[in-house]
């Protein structure tokens, strides 16, 4: 029972960032229909940035702070320079558009950075709670309770506030948006920026825990996308749900089963639930139109 | 496409092969030929699933593996001969194709993607992870298919890259032939028709999950028998042939070519399979140049390199 619990516990900590990159990836996909294969550098960068800027002497919320700035500014970039001008492309050449800035992203790093890996300390200590028979690093209650924050917040923008209406408006239908006067350029620009920072904020968070380098964003995009594929493209709560279940997933397959087959399982049971769910856990139906 | 045009592609990817040699300044040329054959063949592959018929795949580098693998371990466990191990190894290809595309090929978009990749994933891992069998990350080498032998014992010698050039070209060129003939047939038309709509296609009577799961197997072959080549030539093998990076390289390399055509695929193959020869210049800049010219080629070249090319030729504009 108490090793259950500790692979639960490790679960939810992996599950949360991976919720936030689902996150990451629903919110673009949402205002402009992309996949955004890039998503996992953001999480890289917040970690490289907070690193970088933290040895540099800046305290560690301005560092953080600065790292989600720097990660929000880049995914504007990209938004401006690689999937504007590929409006209307198709989905294979949008996704080739993602991986290159992928890339990218990670080649201009291991120049700018380095190709070592980087830690950072725990924002408060490293003394195990313990909590119903396991143990739990502070670290761990930072990267849940950050992310189930930026969950909360989210929600809150996109429910009471014009702006996020806006852009909930211009998921469902652009043209529509566009008539009663939404700025649906802005909408997707501003989506990038979020899901960047969001990405970066994931960074820091795990960073004190698993450490980051130059090329961890690869990994932590197949997963945030396997995530929200399995909840349903599009749907924030599909993310969430998503990102959680792949995490205990793993956890419990590397504690019960095989570590090295970890993500086996993982992908093992998205390709179950498309095969009984072709559109995710919480996907919404959709009809060819001729 | 009229059978004029289809011979007239065949004779333009003859005719370079067998320019190329006298441009070659050593016999490291040959190697890299090869090379881009056998990922051009692949390439090919994904021609008749994304180009044809208009389904996305994130994992064929995993019957890749599959071809690679089937002739690293054919002959050593089975006693098979290598060339035979080539068949065996798409014959494992097609069946797997056949068993998880019925199911996977009901997704649609980025839903297939994942699919595909989460199956590619999966064979990679087994290949790291198995290493009593595989080696795991390390690779494990492969057994030579001894024609080399045979042909000079027929009075005619080759080195080993010269071998490969020429074997590589040749089956690319039956690849070639066959996915050009494909296309002008009853099952290229019909795959063609559920790329534009599958809704209008099924009114018409096409058939179209067959249609889908064929197009699927085929390139699933494709991409095995290049990942068995692969395996021969190089006379080693690391599971990195199945990984996640390969497959991208793979649709990267079919729509940078321009992805409904034969040529334009190997020109493709040919480009990003040159490109970071080149760029090793560049050392620690080679992935961001790499990223860059996928970026730009794709914005500015929506439909690929020879499509673009040869509508900008005929006046059409892009």
């Amino acid at each position: 029972m108490d090793a259950f619990m500790q692979f639960i516990y490790s679960g939810l900590t992996v599950g949360a960032v991976y919720a936030l990159v689902a996150l990451g990836f629903t919110i673009i996909y949402n205002a402009s229909d992309v996949v955004n294969f890039a998503q996992g550098e953001f999480v890289m960068l917040g970690g490289m940035i907070t690193v970088f800027a933290f040895d540099a002497g800046l305290p560690l919320p301005l560092a953080a702070v600065l790292a989600i700035v720097i990660a929000a500014a880049i995914g504007v970039a990209l938004n401006k320079l690689a999937i504007e001008p590929a409006r209307g492309a198709p989905v294979v050449s949008l996704i080739i558009i993602t991986i290159g800035a992928s890339i990218l992203i990670r080649g201009a790093s291991q120049i700018v950075f380095d190709k070592q890996l980087h830690r950072l300390p725990a924002f408060s200590g490293d003394e195990p709670i313990h909590l119903l028979g396991a143990t739990l690093l502070p670290q761990s209650l930072w990267v849940i309770g950050g992310a189930f924050a930026i969950f909360v917040a989210l929600w809150l923008f996109f429910t009471r506030t014009l702006l996020g209406k806006a852009v909930l408006a211009t998921a469902n239908n652009r043209l529509a948006a566009q008539l009663v006067g939404i700025n649906t350029g802005f909408v997707m620009t501003l989506s990038f920026a979020l899901s960047a920072a969001i990405g970066a904020l994931a960074g820091v968070l795990v960073t004190p825990i698993t450490l980051v380098s130059y090329d961890v964003g690869v990994g932590l995009a197949l997963k945030g996308f396997a995530a929200a594929m399995l909840g349903g493209m599009g749907n924030p709560k599909g993310a969430l749900v998503g990102g959680l279940l792949l995490g205990l997933f793993e956890a419990l397959t590397a504690g019960y089963i095989s570590s090295q087959y970890k993500e086996a399982v993982a992908f093992i049971v998205i390709l179950g639930v498309l095969f009984v769910m072709p559109q995710g856990l919480f996907g919404a139906k959709k009809t060819e139109r001729v | 496409m009229t059978a004029k045009q289809k011979w007239i592609q065949l004779g333009i990817l003859a005719v370079i092969m067998l320019a190329l040699p006298a441009f070659f300044p050593s016999g490291y040329y040959y190697r890299v030929g090869a090379l881009i054959y056998v990922n051009a063949l692949s390439v090919i592959g994904l021609v008749v699933l994304i180009g044809y018929a208009g389904q996305i795949s994130l994992g064929h580098a995993g019957f890749a593996g599959i071809g690679a693998y089937a002739c690293a371990l054919a002959p050593e466990h089975l006693g098979l001969h290598p060339a035979l191990a080539v068949l065996l190894g798409a014959g494992v290809s097609a069946l797997m194709a056949l068993l998880i595309g019925r199911p996977i090929l009901r997704l649609k978009g980025y839903y297939l993607a994942v699919a595909t990749l989460g199956f590619g994933i999966l064979v990679s891992m087994v290949l790291s992870n198995e290493r009593s069998l595989t080696g795991g990350p390390d690779g494990m080498a492969v057994p030579d298919i001894g024609l080399r032998p045979l042909l000079r014992d027929m009075g005619l010698r080759v080195s080993g890259g010269e071998f490969w050039y020429a074997a590589s070209a040749l089956v690319l060129l039956l690849g070639a032939w066959i996915a050009l003939n494909l296309h002008q047939s009853a099952t290229g038309r019909a795959m063609r028709a559920l790329h534009g709509s599958e809704t209008a296609a099924r009114t018409v009577g096409i058939d179209v999950a067959r249609f889908k799961l064929q197009a699927f197997v085929i390139s699933a072959v494709y991409a095995s028998v290049a990942g068995s080549l692969l395996a021969l030539q190089n006379g080693f093998i690391t599971p990195d042939v199945a990984g996640f990076m390969h497959s991208v390289e793979m649709v990267t390399m079919a729509v940078l070519g321009g992805v409904g055509s034969v040529l334009g695929a190997t020109l493709g193959a040919a480009i990003l399979t040159l490109l970071p020869q080149v760029l090793t210049v560049l050392a620690d800049y080679e992935q961001l140049v790499l990223g860059f010219v996928m970026i730009l080629v794709m914005i500015f070249l929506p439909l690929g390199l020879l499509p673009s090319i040869t509508a900008r030729f005929r006046g059409r504009g892009v």
